[in-house]
């Protein structure tokens, strides 16, 4: 019963995806004066992506044909460990969050070799500038998660969720510190506007559309669905992290159906956030990409430093 | 001493405390001046914040007076002031260019370790929770002053050297539930009269090196010319 609702929470996450993105889109489109699309328009891009033949390079090996697969599996296997409906669910008890972390490393690990493998200048220019991101990302993220789970004093996510929601509201000033690096690290992880622009082909400023440039048809739309995929993992993230109400402690319907709810909700408003931050702030220079993460690193260390100082059992 | 069983009221002002470092960090690493002005205003409103609410919690009904004079000073007029010469000296479209950014935001963070560091033997003798606040607001006022060293523009060093006294206030406030009216009007008038001081000594140094960068102060006039 618990791997049943453990695989339906998955596809889940997995199906909503796209409708996330949409909806993202629709709320970026009405701030700039803009006509929207239809939320559901992600789906049929990916629909129809998936009906066209992929045309590949010649001189393409076989890591460029396997990554879209190893690239869509990792993502969807790191969504599993994430609570997202409910917590105590078996998967994200067998995975804490190091492995969910390892899980990207090894998504981005094989979009970087696909992007360098064709040999084209823009593949390498992306798989560089994103090596150069994540190097710096990864230890800001850890950061702020293990600033979480030094208070919950375990690093699995599901007893970290539910270890905040049994307190209740307690006002921890590592939460604030915390929250803001990764959000901060979510922006530039999920390749948002200051850090890269999702929606430009511009060759210059480009970073995860260069890498997947050469990919068309069906590669390109399991390369998006696993881009989709990360950024409502890091929405969810988030949401489930710092304002964990709402989420299923039991399994019966009504608490799940309830938990479904509560997540979309949070997600949608944390969309307008997104929408809203990302109508206002400019792109940034590439170079001042690292002051931007420092910046974040530094409030993750902030955050636990003022656990240890402000916090702690003395 | 666990944090969830603490009152509602420690818990508000630990918060507060990680909040007033926070903006004092967001100076640190600001280059605008028109930013820098309106993160420091953002730091006097925090600090009013804790002021209400140690007068609420505390029952201390004077407090509301010194909240009253902070949102006027240091939320108001000192950032209206500041902000009203940045524009009118064609300022506001500089960025300054810090050296060594991210080298002095770590040395920001090590200076809060410092700060711990120091005020531990405090902190571990002392059974009141309020001395953990105590720690945050020195790194403030040690923020303030590495705020002051790493900027060159005068108004810079003004706006780091008000957070220090944002810094000592804070103190005040958590340490002692509170000083006595007479001693906050003192302090507040001290801060006004700097304030106006300050705008002159602006006005001064422009005339003389036509421009607000300290340093430049280092070149004498003869060799320039």
């Amino acid at each position: 019963m618990n791997w049943l609702i453990a695989v339906l929470q998955s596809m889940l996450f997995v199906v909503l995806a796209p409708l996330l993105a949409g909806w993202l889109k629709c709320c970026k489109c009405y701030l700039q004066n803009r006509k929207a699309p239809s939320v559901i328009q992600p789906y049929r891009d990916l629909l129809k992506l998936s009906h066209k033949q992929p045309v590949v390079a010649e001189q393409a090996s076989w890591i460029f044909l396997i990554s879209p697969y190893i690239i869509f599996s990792a993502t969807v296997l790191a969504a599993t460990v994430v609570p997202f409906i409910a917590v105590n669910l078996p998967t994200s008890a067998s995975a804490d969050v190091i492995v969910m972390v390892g899980f990207f490393a090894f998504a981005r690990f094989f979009l970087a070799l696909a992007g360098l493998d064709i040999g084209t200048a823009f593949g390498g220019m992306g798989s560089s500038r994103e090596m150069t991101i994540s190097s710096l990302a990864e230890p800001a993220m850890l950061m702020a998660v293990f600033t979480l789970t030094m208070t919950a004093s375990t690093t699995n996510l599901s007893l970290a969720i539910a270890h905040v929601l049994n307190e209740g509201l307690v006002l921890r000033p590592s939460f604030v510190f915390a929250l803001a690096a990764l959000t901060l690290v979510a922006i530039a992880e999920t390749g948002r506007i200051p850090v890269d622009n999702p929606a430009t082909h511009l060759e210059l400023t480009m970073i995860h559309e260069a890498m997947i440039l050469e990919y068309s048809g069906r590669h390109l739309a399991l390369i998006e669905w696993a881009s989709q995929l990360k950024l409502m993992l890091y929405g969810v993230l988030i949401a489930n992290i710092f304002l964990p109400w709402g989420i299923a402690e039991t399994f019966s319907g009504q608490a799940l159906g309830y938990g479904l709810l509560a997540i979309m909700g949070k997600l949608a408003v944390l969309a307008i956030f997104l929408a809203i931050a990302e109508t206002l702030v400019a792109k940034m220079r590439l170079f001042r990409v690292q002051e931007y993460l420092s910046f974040a690193y530094l409030l993750g260390l902030l955050g636990m430093l003022s656990h240890i100082i402000l916090e702690a059992a003395r | 001493m666990n944090i969830e069983q603490l009152d509602f009221y420690t818990q508000a002002i630990l918060s507060m405390a990680a909040l007033v470092g926070l903006t004092s960090f967001l100076m640190l690493g600001q280059g605008r001046l028109l930013r820098l002005i309106f993160v420091f205003a953002m730091q006097g409103f925090l600090l009013t914040l804790t002021t209400v609410l140690a007068a609420y919690s505390l029952n201390n009904p004077h407090l509301y007076i010194s909240a009253v004079l902070t949102l006027a000073l240091k939320v108001i007029f000192i950032p209206w002031m500041l902000r009203r010469q940045v524009v009118q000296m064609n300022m506001h479209r500089d960025i300054e260019a810090l050296k060594n950014n991210t080298a002095v935001m770590l040395g920001g963070a090590g200076l809060m370790v410092f700060s711990y560091y120091v005020l531990h033997p405090i902190v571990q003798s002392s059974s009141v929770v309020m001395l953990n606040a105590l720690a945050v607001s020195l790194s403030v006022m040690l923020l303030g002053m590495l705020l002051m060293i790493s900027h060159r523009q005068a108004i810079a060093h003004v706006v780091g050297f008000m957070s220090i006294e944002n810094g000592l206030f804070f103190a005040a406030i958590v340490s002692t539930n509170g000083m006595p009216l007479v001693v906050e009007l003192g302090v507040a008038f001290d801060v006004l009269v700097a304030a106006v001081l300050f705008g002159i000594f602006f006005f001064h140094i422009r005339t003389s090196i036509d421009s607000l960068d300290v340093d430049l102060l280092n070149k004498l006039h003869e060799v320039d010319k």
